[in-house]
């Protein structure tokens, strides 16, 4: 089977294209650097079933960072390279156009953005840029599928181009220039009020004024939309579901089988946070309780992408992360690691150093609770009042901020200086957020439900056995001295392990002050990051600096959570 | 056309490249967002306590590091 590869330079479209080439929905954004790892998706032309692979983008075949080389490996395995090239800005994408021609393989040109090109003022002679590259090149929207087909059309005309070989870089520089100038021509343009309102949002004053107001409302649209969603969507439907599950668990009488589907009856009745049964907990957990936050959050976060205001926030945000080690970009690992923490390590491929990518990866999995645990955390603590939620978020940025000031001082290594292309704002298509929210809600169904349900059941056996309460009374004292918790909490932080969400959800029956709980979450969040972060730090740090990291993990969570217990509850034992 | 470092720029003004004093590896990482020789700069930003710059050429906008910016000369039409 032919393989066709997706090369083109960072932020042009090639997750887009390959979504509308394939039907395989892959996520894409308005900025640079979306697309981390490879994926792959098949189309049929002519009867001839053919693998088409969408890369991470890459200005160069000299890769700079973790993505870029994902991106570069790839080119081996093509036998049709795809070039995805930006209509809108011709000259710096030819270079990687010429580095590919000189690969000797067989090439397709996909002008994207054609649309935008045309709207900007550019016009580009197609044919007469054919015949000087000497493969096809065919215009296309990706967005909107304008030009797709005729792209898959001439797939077959895909050709080895026989221009003469380019001795050295300053001779590409000088035949792009050469090429630009003889296909393309540029319609002057006024700088607009509009142009004005844009630099605001990169400017000191206005920029950080202006990030200040859209996290804001990001955060202001989750709550809305995710207390909406309870209030009018699953709240109501778990009030139905209540009923037949009575039913069930009297049907059921006692015994083994109603401790795992339904769990203990709270006074006599099930409560769907504390029976911790697979269809009373493991469900209302999951769906109930952190389902609609996150909904509102890739919603949210959806539309924040594809805006193209995401560069800019690492611009104005760049003076803060440079002093933790990082750049700019490193707000990209932490938004997404709000949502979940596996997306936000990976994300820290497109930081150029092994330095950075350690910093960024310990910082997001030890600092920053995705968005099922901040469900829960709003959720158990939220009715003793917004001050303890804002004591957890308050104590895990300011632990965000030492950790990275300490981490910058002690891991060797460089931190290279922000190096940013900032695309142009563009209106998030309704269309495009539906799909992609609902992409990554979906995934989080497939992730989260089934580690719920299994560690309802692992809770549940190991509860039967006896197992948890002999631990609980051998940390008990631990527990007691250092963070002022009963033993009975330690379950909990076990299963923190599998399901930081399940895991807040144990410590409601506990019966714990606020100021314990709030001390509890704070442990949760920091402690240990989940089964699954856990496997993509290893494999995107090695066992070593994973390694590192569990034990900064567990250093400050010691530290963090002793220093509460002293300012929430004192000293006394 | 004498040489200054294009953060010696104010907002808005214009300048053109006239060299990019670097190695191999600097010179290719900026050509390749269009920020070469004889291309015009646009000054849009500039981030006090060594905070980066944004500038603008062909209409697209680049953030970079001051210290990457210091290595790029531009001139001034007078």
């Amino acid at each position: 089977m032919k393989t066709i590869v997706l090369i083109g330079d960072p932020n042009v479209g090639k997750s887009v294209l390959f979504s509308r080439l394939t039907g395989v929905d892959v996520i894409a954004s308005n900025y640079p650097g979306t697309t981390v790892d490879y994926s792959k998706g098949r189309i049929t032309q002519r009867g001839e079933h053919m693998e088409v692979v969408d890369a991470p983008g890459t200005y160069s075949l000299e890769p700079t960072n973790k993505a870029e080389e994902v991106a570069v490996s790839l080119l081996d395995k093509a036998d049709v390279i795809v070039n995805v090239i930006d209509a809108t800005s011709l000259e710096r994408c030819l270079i990687l156009t010429l580095e590919l021609l000189e690969r000797r393989k067989p090439v397709v040109i996909a002008l994207n953005m054609w649309d935008e090109a045309q709207h900007l003022g550019f016009t580009i002679n197609v044919r007469k840029l054919e015949n000087l590259l000497q493969v096809p090149v065919v215009p296309t929207v990706a967005i909107t599928g304008e030009g797709v087909k005729k792209l898959v059309q001439r797939l077959d005309e895909a050709r080895v181009s026989e221009r003469p070989r380019l001795g050295g870089e300053d001779q590409v520089w000088a035949e792009v220039g050469h090429i630009v100038r003889k296909v393309q021509t540029v319609a002057h343009r006024h700088h607009t009020f509009r142009d004005r309102l844009v630099d605001a949002t990169v400017k000191p004053g206005t920029g950080l004024l202006t990030a200040a107001v859209v996290l804001f409302a990001l955060f202001w649209l989750v709550r809305l939309v995710g207390e909406g969603l309870i209030r009018y969507g699953v709240g109501p439907l778990f009030d139905l579901y209540r009923m037949p599950i009575t039913v069930l668990s009297d049907w059921l009488g006692t015994g083994f089988l109603r401790d795992i589907l339904i769990g203990t009856l709270i006074d006599g009745k099930v409560d769907f946070i504390q029976s911790m049964g697979i269809l009373t907990t493991g469900l209302f957990v999951p769906l109930g309780m952190v389902l609609p936050y996150i909904i509102a959050f890739y919603l949210a976060l959806a539309l924040l992408e594809d805006s193209g205001y995401l560069p800019r926030l690492a611009t104005v945000t760049d003076n803060v992360f440079h002093r933790l080690g990082l750049h700019g970009h490193g707000v990209i690992p932490v938004l997404l690691g709000l949502g979940c923490n596996v997306p936000g390590v990976l994300s820290a491929r497109t930081l150029e150093t092994r330095k950075q990518r350690f910093i960024a990866a310990t910082l997001v999995s030890v600092t920053v609770p995705c968005m099922a645990q901040t469900a829960m955390i709003f959720g158990v603590l939220g009715h003793y009042g917004i001050h303890y939620i804002v004591l957890v978020f308050g104590t895990l940025s300011a632990v965000f901020v030492l950790l990275g000031l300490l981490l910058n001082r002690t891991t060797r290594g460089e931190c290279p200086e922000l190096f940013l292309d900032i695309p142009p704002y563009r209106r998030p298509s309704l269309l495009a957020v539906t799909k992609k929210t609902w992409m990554r809600v979906r995934w989080f169904l497939a992730e989260a439900v089934p580690f719920l349900f299994l560690g309802v059941l692992i809770v549940n056996i190991l509860h039967a056995v006896g197992f948890l309460e002999h631990l609980a009374r051998l940390m008990s004292p631990f527990m007691k001295v250092w963070f002022g918790l009963p033993g009975e909490a330690v379950p909990a932080l076990l299963a923190g392990f599998l399901r930081k969400d399940l895991a807040v959800g144990m410590l409601v029956p506990l019966a714990l002050t606020p100021e314990q709980l709030t001390i509890a979450v704070t442990i949760l969040a920091l402690y240990f990051p989940c089964v699954a972060t856990f496997a993509v730090l290893l494999k995107e740090l090695g066992v070593k600096d994973m390694l590192k990291a569990a034990a900064v993990m567990l250093l400050t969570a010691l530290v963090v959570g002793g220093t509460l217990r002293i300012v929430l509850i004192g000293w006394a034992l | 056309m004498n040489g200054k470092p294009v953060t010696q720029l104010r907002q808005g003004e214009l300048a053109t490249v006239v060299a990019l004093n670097g190695g191999c590896e600097f010179k290719r990482k900026l050509r390749s967002v269009g920020i070469k020789e004889g291309k015009t700069v646009r000054m849009v930003a500039s981030h006090p306590f060594s905070g980066p710059l944004v500038v603008e050429v062909d209409g697209r906008q680049i953030t970079l590091g001051r210290g990457m910016a210091q290595r790029i000369a531009v001139a001034q039409e007078q």
